[in-house]
């Protein structure tokens, strides 16, 4: 199976063990990603509030190059970038007067967007292509007895998502499952994480990055696991302020890949898990075999 | 006494056209439709910290008041989750109002100054322009720059953190092809067909 690959800025900068754990998961199951030539930023959250045309005309190259690559399913890890690529590809569909503009701005460049282009998460790619049968046989090292909060954050779930619920999304559950994890109850999987709240008004975003942490505390988990860049940095690198204002809320969380390439027997060095604030408890060690 | 926080609204703040304006963008059309049931502010998880609620928001650009909402801190706090804009019964993508109505802030320049968030989105939209993409570490350096140098006091042991556990960046990630992209955003400029007055026409 082949598909392009969008690591998106993330995935080299502050969540950089995503793309660590994600490649070689990736490559056990026998799927190739294929990184997008010369990528460029998504946008985010935050290009969309100063320029709606010029933010549509960012998204919209990186689609151009994917479409221009042949490969159209385009995997999309970080939920930023899974989120506007797809708006934009919703955009460009449903508005002729965008569509026009945003086709004009790319014949600048010599590109052309044809409308081919799939945007999909690895969650959708795993459970959906490749199956959880296939990665159920290559599991080594079952997760036993691991308590996981499986937290999905907001922007792959909603508006856009089309392999999930928007609210009580179960992909990553069936996953973690699979890997022989306890998935724990978690109600609040898709409430916001507080985004770049954290940074801009810490008073305001580390609020909703302590619920979600008190809340799997609560629930009994050992470990909170995310599909998303910038959930993963807010409830993993502010827990000195949170103790300050709140207290304690002593839990690890890590990239559901990285949980994954623990059940394929990956060594835990190559798995980015050293780049936490909060570091996961190794695993037992496996009984030795006879 | 029991005291009301509520501000008296004159007629003479009206700037009329504006709700339209902002209906007319695309995405935006089905503001003409909310019922006022309150569901945006009761599902929005940052609405007790909006001076006026996603709802009383919908409800004053559909009024005219222009000013108080552009100058309003609440649009800025929306973090984009599309909780609102799931559960809205009226089909409103609230989420995309929020955006034209930044955008439109940002573009009049009437956001609150010295306020973080719009801060962000312009030096964000600076690196994308100029590199192509982000380097959040230094985005988040030039923030604190901008808007709140002490915030740097309070945050060094993160930064620390960060440096022990190699996600400090300090090379600018940047495209190959950067004046390719900069022709693409900048043709916009030019070609952009008008988005208002186009229902006066």
């Amino acid at each position: 199976m082949k598909y392009a690959y969008f690591p998106g800025c993330s995935l080299k900068g502050l969540g950089r063990a995503y793309e660590e754990s994600l490649l070689p998961v990736m490559e056990r199951l026998g799927v190739e990603l294929v990184e997008l030539d010369d990528w460029n930023c998504c946008g985010a959250t935050a290009y969309m509030s100063v320029d709606e045309r010029k933010a549509c005309i960012l998204a919209a190259r990186n689609l151009a190059i994917a479409e221009k690559t042949g490969t159209y399913d385009l995997v999309t890890p970080c939920s930023a970038c899974y989120l506007v690529l797809n708006k934009t590809k919703h955009y460009l569909a449903d508005s002729p007067e965008i569509n026009a503009s945003v086709q004009r701005a790319l014949g600048a460049a010599g590109l052309r967007y044809g409308g081919n282009t799939l945007v999909r998460h690895p969650l959708d790619i795993l459970v959906n292509d490749v199956g959880l049968d296939v990665i159920r046989e290559k599991v080594v090292r079952p997760l036993k007895g691991l308590k996981v909060a499986p937290y999905y954050g907001c922007q792959v779930v909603r508006p856009y998502a089309t392999f999930d619920d928007a609210w009580n999304p179960t992909t990553m559950d069936r996953l973690l499952t699979t890997l022989g994890a306890e998935v724990v109850p978690y109600p609040l999987k898709t409430k916001c994480c507080g985004g770049s709240l954290t940074g801009t008004l810490p008073e305001t975003g580390l609020r909703l990055t302590y619920i979600l942490l008190k809340e799997a505390v609560r629930r009994g988990a050992d470990v909170i696991a995310t599909i998303c860049p910038l959930c993963q940095f807010n409830l993993d690198a502010y827990h000195d302020q949170l103790t300050r204002q709140w207290g304690p809320v002593p839990i690890p969380t890590v990239y559901f890949t990285q949980l994954m390439g623990l059940a394929f027997g990956l060594p835990e060095s190559q798995l980015g898990l050293n780049r936490n604030f909060v570091r996961m408890k190794p695993l037992p060690a496996l009984p030795a075999k006879a | 006494m029991i005291q009301v926080p509520r501000t008296v609204k004159y007629e003479a703040e009206r700037v009329k056209g504006f709700g339209r304006e902002i209906m007319s963008t695309p995405g935006c059309e089905q503001l003409v439709r909310c019922i006022q049931c309150g569901t945006c502010s009761g599902t929005c998880p940052l609405s007790v910290y909006m001076e006026h609620s996603p709802r009383q928001i919908m409800a004053l650009v559909r009024a005219d008041f222009k000013d108080e909402v552009l100058r309003s801190r609440s649009i800025w706090l929306c973090a984009s989750c599309y909780a609102c804009t799931v559960e809205c019964p009226r089909e409103i993508r609230i989420t995309d109002i929020m955006y034209a109505l930044k955008q439109r802030a940002i573009l009049e320049e009437i956001y609150p100054k010295r306020f973080p968030i719009p801060i962000l989105a312009k030096e964000f939209f600076k690196m994308v322009h100029s590199k192509g993409r982000i380097t959040e570490t230094l985005l988040v350096m030039r923030l604190f720059l901008k808007a709140n140098w002490r915030a740097v006091l309070s945050s060094w042991r993160q930064g620390i953190g960060l440096i022990r556990t190699g996600r400090f960046v300090l090379r600018h990630e940047r495209i190959e092809h950067r004046e390719q992209l900069a022709r693409m955003l900048d043709s916009d400029l030019h070609d952009a067909p008008p988005t208002t007055r186009k229902e006066a026409a």
